[in-house]
């Protein structure tokens, strides 16, 4: 178990949040979605959530983003409230949303003109287009991408912000087998390199088990973590080793009758 | 060229150990681009129909020119061995000059029924006279009043395009900067837009007796009435693009630590511009309204006065020319508006074809 380092700028704290939204055919009824989250994520600890689709994973990052507030609850980053979307805090998106009046090489470069760096921080933008493998790809719009690549994009977009936190809504659900597996390293290369805090979101419990320090499970309606479980892997995880099996036997055993399983003490 | 769809599949690269950003394999651009040859052959029929059309036009109006003087027609007849000439020189040149033989490929059905229609025209009037004289003159009488009256037509053309230009302008800004406002601003929309549904579906043109009373210069009333006639449809269809802005792409932005101005200026506008170029379109058709009825009504210059001074005096063949010039001149700025549009467009290409 990672120690929380509380002090670090770049730790998360998350804060019995609860979240609900009004039913399309009754406003004024509300659905709640998410029913008394936390957790904390230490800085630089790479955490992945898994959970049923619909199950609110989504809507929790996006109030990690700020894009949403809580109904009640506390959302820290480091000591600070978030309030409001930051260029610190990074979100790839389920679907690439690249800008689409943008080519490959301005749609990466987006998050530097939005925070008026543009001038000093030119040269990444090359760097980043190398990483997601497109540099051939520079001045092409986005309708040109097959969706893998369209997905490499908005990952490399989130990145050259160099966010403190990273919060990834399956960035690679898209992408085949091969690309996959060799973004997973990309990313846990960078992550090591940055210290950047990750949280990510995954239908994929191999992904979450060779990438994660700790797994976070959640159940549906509403949206609770049902069990966080620390992944004491070696790195770099052999994906056949016995370990790795017998932990991800355990996950699908434990997902499989999450429904109906107790609930268990939190870690 | 543009980059053809690509496999992203490619070979696993051992992890590396550069300190700095790792990079991807580089893959070697294996991407094989095919050339497409089209049009490449021949088509007699391409390259005869229209010199042949030309021909018979030309023989049809000889025909009837015995009988009239021959100031009347000559220019018309000279008008005729001119293009004889052309496309004798064109389906020649098809022989050895690609570019031009795919073009003709394309457009000799058209040129040869444009030239075809010429001669149907030469013979419902000039020729038989089916029509009521003077309103239906033929042809040749219009090329001539084109030709003696080139003066006072450029003249005219010149008025109308400066009227049209600063009424559009001053209309598209105006346009642009409200309907940003009431797209974006939720209090302007609520004060804006009631005022816009109410005050912007009336016709330009009906305003033209309280502008006369109002402006102290007609021109400027008349300015004023086509840049209201293009502010409407330019508003709504800003409003509307900016309002109907994805709001996934503002939450992405707004990740990426973009402020207000780059939220409006870099992802609302932008995402606005096909509806924008809608608004454009309709408020260029709008303008044209305007200026001809303001030009015949109260502006003593430019095409639309020239209409209605020739029909005044009953000089048929002058209201034609000035038709035909109208038709060159608006088409001119609506082809030019297309090209526009398909250059700032170019990220939309396939999902537009209007
Ligand atoms: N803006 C919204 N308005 C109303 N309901 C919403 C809104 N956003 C999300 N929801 C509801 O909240 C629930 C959780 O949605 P969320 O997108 O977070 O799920 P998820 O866990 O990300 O699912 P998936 O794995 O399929 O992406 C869903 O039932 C959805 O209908
Ligand atoms: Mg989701």
């Amino acid at each position: 178990m990672v120690a929380l380092a509380e002090t670090e700028a770049s730790s998360l704290g998350i804060r019995e949040i609860r979240k609900s939204f009004p039913l399309p055919d009754d406003p004024l009824l509300r659905r709640p979605v998410l029913d008394g989250i936390s957790f904390s994520l230490a800085a630089g600890e790479l955490v992945s959530l898994i959970g049923p689709s619909g199950c609110g994973k989504s809507t929790l990052l996006r109030l990690i983003a700020g894009l949403e507030s809580p109904d009640s609850g506390e959302l820290l980053i480091g000591s600070e409230k978030i309030t409001q979307p930051g260029a610190e805090r990074g979100l790839v998106f389920q679907d690439p949303n690249l800008f689409p009046w943008l080519t490959v090489r301005r749609n990466i470069q987006a998050g530097l003109v939005a925070s008026g760096v543009l001038r000093e921080k030119h040269h990444e933008v090359d760097d980043f287009m190398r990483l997601v493998g497109l540099e051939t790809f520079a001045d092409a719009y986005p309708h040109h991408l097959s969706g893998g690549m369209a997905q490499r994009v908005a990952l490399a977009r989130a990145l050259i912000n160099h966010p403190k936190v990273l919060l990834l809504d399956e960035p690679l659900g898209a992408l085949d087998a091969f690309t996959r597996m060799r973004m997973q390293d990309e990313v846990l290369r960078l992550w090591r390199a940055r210290g950047t805090t990750m949280l990510l979101v995954t239908h994929d419990i191999d992904e979450a088990i060779y990438m994660s320090d700790r797994i976070m499970i959640m159940s549906p309606r509403p949206g609770r973590i049902e069990r966080i479980i620390s992944v004491a892997l070696d790195r770099p995880r052999q994906r056949s080793s016995p370990d790795f099996l017998r932990l991800r036997g355990d996950i699908l055993e434990f997902v499989h009758f999450a429904g109906n399983a107790p609930m268990e003490n939190k870690s | 060229m543009r980059p053809e769809k690509h496999n992203s599949r490619r070979a696993i690269s051992p992890p590396k150990s550069t300190p700095q950003l790792p990079s991807a394999t580089t893959h070697p651009n294996v991407d094989a681009i095919q050339r497409v040859d089209r049009g490449s052959e021949l088509g007699w029929r391409a390259q005869l129909a229209v010199p042949l059309a030309a021909l018979v036009a030309l023989a049809i109006h000889l025909l009837f020119s015995k009988r009239a003087p021959a100031v009347e027609t000559h220019s018309y007849t000279l008008f005729f061995y001119e293009i004889l000439g052309v496309s004798a020189v064109l389906s020649i040149a098809q022989g050895f000059w690609m570019p031009l033989r795919s073009w003709m490929r394309h457009m000799f059905p058209i040129l040869t029924a444009a030239i075809l229609l010429l001669g149907l025209w030469d013979i419902v009037t000039f020729g038989f006279q089916l029509l009521p004289m003077p309103y239906f003159p033929g042809p040749a009488a219009v090329l001539r009043s084109l030709i003696n009256d080139r003066v006072l037509l450029l003249d005219s053309t010149w008025h109308s395009l400066a009227l049209l230009l600063s009424g559009y302008t001053v209309g598209v800004l105006v346009g642009l900067i409200s309907g940003v406002c009431i797209g974006w601003s939720t209090p302007v929309r609520y004060w804006g837009m009631p005022l816009l549904k109410v005050v912007g579906p009336i016709p330009a043109t009906a305003w033209i007796p309280l502008a006369m009373v109002v402006s102290p210069s007609a021109i400027v009333s008349a300015a004023g009435l086509i840049a209201l006639a293009v502010w409407f449809p330019v508003t709504m269809l800003t409003a509307s693009g900016i309002s109907n802005t994805r709001a996934s792409y503002l939450d992405v932005a707004r990740t990426l630590g973009a402020g207000r101005a780059y939220l409006i200026f870099r992802v609302a506008i932008p995402a606005a511009v096909p509806s924008i170029f809608i608004g454009l379109f309709m408020g260029l058709g709008a303008s044209f309204l305007t200026l001809v009825v303001a030009e015949s009504v109260g502006v003593k210059s430019g095409l639309g006065w020239y209409v209605s001074w020739a029909q005044g005096w009953a000089e048929y063949g002058k209201v034609y020319a000035a038709l035909i010039i109208m038709a060159a001149f608006f088409s001119t700025i609506m082809t030019l508006l297309f090209k526009v549009r398909d250059r700032v467009l170019v990220w939309q290409k396939g999902v537009i074809k209007w």
